[in-house]
């Protein structure tokens, strides 16, 4: 109900931030949206010494245009992503996805960064950024440095950012000429993703030329469908050949067992949720 | 007589916005916890993390230098003088009734036990200091499934006991004379069907987690409380802890739902009053959520064997039921009853010949478990209904044939039923009608053949729900023949004051119903004042001393009437009055719109106000009248109050994944007459709400060490507005006999009627694939696996599901 108590700054920089970071060292945490350490906090499941508060660094909001890809802020809110113009238009999946994050409180306090931060592997918006290619701005004490998504969710809730390290932005390559669609499997409005698929499809003359599926929760991180996009590389655009390649969505998968699904369960889902979001993302 | 329209003359019948919404929804308003006193210091509580354990030692010393700290104590402080939390229902001459101390002395029986209580300036400081209290526990067996804890051998939630079994009661219709005998039914029968229905472990989930405040400064000890019944809270404060009565007053000031889940009496408000007299100052114990969910008692927790006897036209002609029902690790204040409380329902709206009862209650190392909305009628209600279902499919009737075929005719009633009980009015037929009506239900069938003859992964269930409840707690007699310790009455205060203005004294004790709008339409209506000319008041000991509280759909239905009554003594008080300013005999009067007049004299007339002023006055007064206008009335119910309906329930269950989806849902209720529609509206969608919730989304989960694996909103799944139907709702009105309003009771309905609606859907779905039920809550992933399992069945592999 009320945290441990802990040591707190709101950063005026970056580079305040990764300094304050970089001094607590494991006991230090960042505070974006607070959506899901606040809980944390209040369940005392976490008990940082020190929180290091983004929420003034108005520089780390907002969406530009940068050529052949878009830059979000880490801060940018939930809401502010999913109803951004620029996001609509070169990456509709993450605002498909944003959608579905939460409830509208949630959506309007949490942020994109945060959330992919955080690894929850429930989350939506890791396994929509591995499908997108997204490379992830890292400021940390050694300066700046990019991390593509393959190689930025390591393990459970676990990423490639380490003490002192803040993410600042994240660069995703527009997809053009691709349709997309976001299925997301949960049976409250509000909950996790019991399994959600990030599917991108670009069709030419009757076939699929190729495709790019993630896995949400079939494993510790996102999981990257090879064998269903290689399945759907120049396959046919129908719904046998979708229903053959979803058949592989299990390739590269190892979902666990929690409180919300059996292992089993989501061994069942993975492949009709994948043939779901391709055949949408196809417009099948 | 039914109608199916009623055009409101005066406030009742209005669809009035409720005037306490507007504090009540921001907030402003008297929450306990909001309340702050003078020197008042914060309790926090430290719960067992362990389902089962002996204490071997605590030790409070760091605990008690922490930053803030004022008072540690455990429960070998304050064993002698801490009483034992009330179970008012010995529901048998041999039950078992352990002591239940409000603070763990020497052995824990469920995770979440209160074990040392930290009294601090603040209660951030109290929460701390809960962490430098250790506490050393010598684990003992988990006892968390009701049939091995009746077998041989099996460890004992208390020792002393030398059995988990709390009571078994007997139910016979051949023994009591009131129908046959069910082993000759079920041998003379075509066709009997058994089936085994689990009702699952719920949480009440409140929106006001529960708070205390106690002031023990004044020579009187004043107790706020969040709760439903705060006359129950000061008479077992004054009787479990030797307190002389007079010198408590317990204040209930608003509270933000309850459900049942505050018609308790709890360790938390013991354990604040043992707390604010040992220190002398003013205390505040306010729970968090994961206390709330952890310690507050939970609803339901039963296994229902029934078995159905019938002939092969499809008259029913035998009803055995047998329950398993989970207490807990203690007996809390009507957890032995709350089963028992279904017991007259069984039946149903249906005309069973012949009806045998029984239900065993357990002890497990869990949290007790008490009343939930509908407390006892819903777990009937599902059996009887799910039943029906099961025993058309072996017939192959069309399941609301079945139920036409049984059921009491309108013409039939009163009726004398197989339970013992007399249902006093009804129209099952026209309610029925109206919402087959509203639901389309031939072409949902043809829809539903359609997708079974195609294949369709998504399949179409039908599901029905034909119910009736017995409501309005209760007939004072009838509760002390079945050995509860109090009564059923209620009453209600007038007064009017000298400028006509009117304040009500309620013993109801509203948590969010409505009864100071409703109330308000009722004497504004009886008194012919203004609506906004009245003032109800409610949940002090002080003010409205008299009264029973609210739980059991009975405020309206029981106390409905002492208000009436009370409003017809205060007419009666002023008439001469009347009668002396207008110089004519009080019998020459009478009163119609807040006006006495002349019979057959037009225009002379005094209103009730202006006899108010002269009665306040005093300046004149007729030969025995006292100078105030007030009354008081009460009412004890001579019998319940039985609303009914029909309710329809469409769903679509997507075959690969198990999502269950409510297509439509049509709700036709007959609750008598009604004060509010706009209220009564609320309550149907809240309880039916309630209801699809137990049916599909919610359940209180413990891991085998007897954990709770539920305890956050994140675990314990509650729908939302986004997850549910939109419901389409009317009614039938037959109104209640003997009721002045003719108002039967709606709090509990909605949620009795559709959880066996939505899961008899979810089945009629699935039959075709082999499936005869499914879990409750119908998740996902439940329902996918029944389908694997019953498909694995089908084709010889075996397999069971989960």
């Amino acid at each position: 109900m009320i945290p441990a108590a802990f040591d707190y700054t709101r950063a005026a920089t970056v580079e305040d931030a990764v300094t304050a970071l970089a001094g607590a060292g494991d006991d230090g945490k960042a505070l974006a949206g607070g959506q899901s350490l606040l809980p944390m906090l209040r369940l005392r499941l976490a008990a940082p010494a020190m929180l290091v508060d983004l929420g003034g660094l108005t520089e780390l909001r907002g969406v530009r245009d940068d050529g052949d890809a878009l830059v979000i802020g880490a801060m940018t809110t939930h809401d502010d992503v999913m109803r951004h113009p620029l996001v609509h238009e070169h990456a509709p999946l993450i605002a498909q996805a944003a959608e579905t994050v939460g409830d509208r409180q949630i959506r309007h306090l949490g942020t994109f960064g945060g959330s992919l931060a955080h690894a929850d592997p429930a989350g939506d918006l890791p396994g929509v950024a591995l499908a997108m290619d997204a490379v992830m701005s890292v400021a940390g004490p050694g300066g700046m440095r990019e991390v593509p998504a393959s190689e930025f969710f390591v393990d459970y809730f676990t990423t490639a950012l380490g003490p002192g390290d803040v993410l600042v932005s994240v660069r995703v390559p527009k997809l053009t000429g691709w349709t997309t669609h976001y299925e997301k499997f949960h049976q409250l409005a509000q909950s996790w993703s019991v399994v959600g698929v990030a599917a991108a499809v670009r069709r030419s003359n009757g076939s699929i030329a190729e495709a790019r599926v993630a896995l949400t929760n079939m494993g510790v991180t996102p999981v990257r469908a090879r064998g269903v996009e290689e399945a759907l590389r120049g396959a046919p655009a129908t719904a046998d050949a979708v229903a053959a390649a979803a058949g592989r969505a299990l390739e590269g998968a190892s979902p666990l067992t929690d409180g919300t699904a059996s292992a089993e369960y989501r061994t069942q889902l993975a492949p009709v949720l994948t043939r779901r979001a391709v055949m949408a993302a196809g417009g099948l | 007589m039914t109608v199916t329209e009623h055009r409101p003359t005066g406030e009742v019948g209005r669809d009035r916005r409720r005037k306490e919404d507007a504090r009540l929804i921001t907030g402003r308003t008297s929450w306990t916890d909001n309340l702050s006193l003078p020197g008042m210091l914060h309790l926090a509580i430290l719960r067992s993390p362990m389902a089962h354990a002996r204490i071997t030692g605590i030790d409070v010393t760091p605990a008690r230098g922490a930053p803030g700290v004022i008072d540690v104590f455990t429960g070998q402080d304050v064993a002698d003088i801490q009483g034992s939390l009330p179970c008012a229902w010995a529901v048998t001459p041999d039950i078992k009734q352990p002591a239940h101390p409000p603070l763990a002395v020497d052995e824990v029986r469920f995770a979440g036990e209160p074990v040392a209580v930290v009294a601090a300036r603040d209660q951030a400081s109290a929460l701390d200091a809960l962490e430098a209290i250790d506490v050393e526990y010598e684990p003992m067996p988990a006892v968390m499934d009701m049939e091995a804890a009746l077998a041989d051998g099996a460890p004992l939630v208390h020792e002393s006991l030398g059995t988990n079994k709390c009571y078994t009661w007997v139910f016979d219709s051949a023994e009591a004379g009131t129908g046959g005998d069910v082993a000759s039914a079920a041998e003379a029968a075509d066709v009997v069907v058994r089936s085994r229905y689990v009702q699952q472990r719920l949480i009440p989930a409140f929106m006001e987690p529960r708070s205390v405040v106690v002031d023990p400064t004044q020579d009187q000890i004043t107790v706020w409380s969040s709760t439903q019944v705060p006359h129950f809270v000061r008479f077992f404060l004054a009787f479990m802890l030797s307190m002389p009565e007079h010198k408590i007053r317990v204040i209930a000031p608003d509270v933000g739902g309850g459900f049942g889940g505050k018609l308790q009496v709890t360790a938390e408000e013991f354990i604040s009053f043992l707390a604010a007299r040992r220190l002398g100052r003013p205390v505040k114990c306010t729970e968090s959520r994961a206390e709330s969910m952890l310690a507050a008692h939970h609803g339901r927790d039963m296994i229902q064997d029934v078995e159905i006897s019938a002939r092969s036209d499809g008259t029913v002609t035998g009803l055995n039921v047998r329950l398993l029902a989970n207490m807990g690790g203690y007996l809390r204040l009507l957890t032995p009853a709350t089963p028992l409380l279904g017991r007259y329902m069984y039946n149903g709206i249906y005309k069973f010949p012949a009806h045998r009862f029984e239900c065993t209650g357990v002890f497990t190392t869990t949290t007790p478990t008490d009343a939930y909305r509908g407390a006892g009628r819903p777990e009937a209600t599902f059996a009887v209904e799910r039943a029906m279902d099961d025993l058309a499919a072996k017939l192959g009737m069309d399941p609301m044939e079945l139920r036409r075929r049984n059921w009491v005719r309108h013409d039939e009633f009163p009726f004398d039923t197989v339970t013992g009980l007399t249902y006093d009015s009804g129209n099952y037929e026209a309610a029925t009608d109206r919402a087959m009506e509203l639901f389309g239900y031939d072409e949902l069938r043809r829809e539903q053949r359609a997708r079974r003859d195609s294949g369709d992964p998504v399949q179409l269930g039908i599901g029905i729900s034909t119910y009736t409840e017995m409501c309005g707690l209760a007939p004072s007699r009838w509760l002390g023949s079945l050995g509860y310790a109090a009564g059923g009455w209620e009453s209600a205060s007038i007064r009017m004051l000298p400028t006509g203005k009117v304040e009500v004294l309620t013993g109801t004790s509203p948590h969010g119903q409505g009864h100071e709008t409703a109330w308000s339409q009722i004497v504004a209506d009886q008194l012919g004042v203004p609506f906004e000319d009245v003032e109800v008041m409610h949940g002090d000991t002080r003010t409205s001393y008299k009264g029973l509280d609210t739980y059991g759909s009975r405020s309206l239905a029981v106390g409905g009437i002492a208000l009436v009554e009370a409003c017809k003594r205060v007419v009666e008080k002023a008439r001469p009055m009347a009668a002396h300013m207008l110089e004519c005999d009080p019998a020459d009067l009478e009163f119609a719109d807040g006006a006495y007049r002349v019979k057959g004299t037009p225009g002379a007339a005094k209103s009730i106000t202006e006899c108010a002023l002269a009665i306040f006055a005093a300046h004149d007064l007729p030969e025995g009248v006292e100078p105030y206008l007030d009354a008081d009335a009460s009412y004890d119910p001579v019998d319940f109050s039985f609303p009914h309906g029909t309710h329809l329930c469409a769903v679509e269950v997507d075959t690969e994944t198990g999502m269950v989806t409510i297509r439509s849902y049509v709700a036709v209720d007959d609750i008598g007459r009604v004060v509010n529609p706009l209220i009564v509206e609320g309550q149907v969608h809240g309880g039916v709400a309630q209801g699809i919730a137990q049916a599909l989304f919610e359940e209180a989960r413990y891991d085998e060490d007897g954990n709770l694996t539920t305890g956050t909103f994140v675990e314990y799944t509650i729908p939302s507005a986004a997850d549910l139907p939109q419901i389409v709702t009317d009614r039938t009105e037959t109104p209640a006999p003997g009721h002045p309003l003719g108002a039967k009771g709606v709090g509990e309905a909605g949620t009795i009627a559709s959880t066996p609606a939505v899961v008899n859907a979810v089945v009629d779905a699935l039959r075709p694939l082999g499936v005869t039920d499914v879990r409750m809550p119908c998740t996902p992933e439940r329902v996918w696996s029944t389908i694997a399992a019953a498909r694995a069945a089908s084709s010889g592999d075996g397999g069971e599901a989960r």
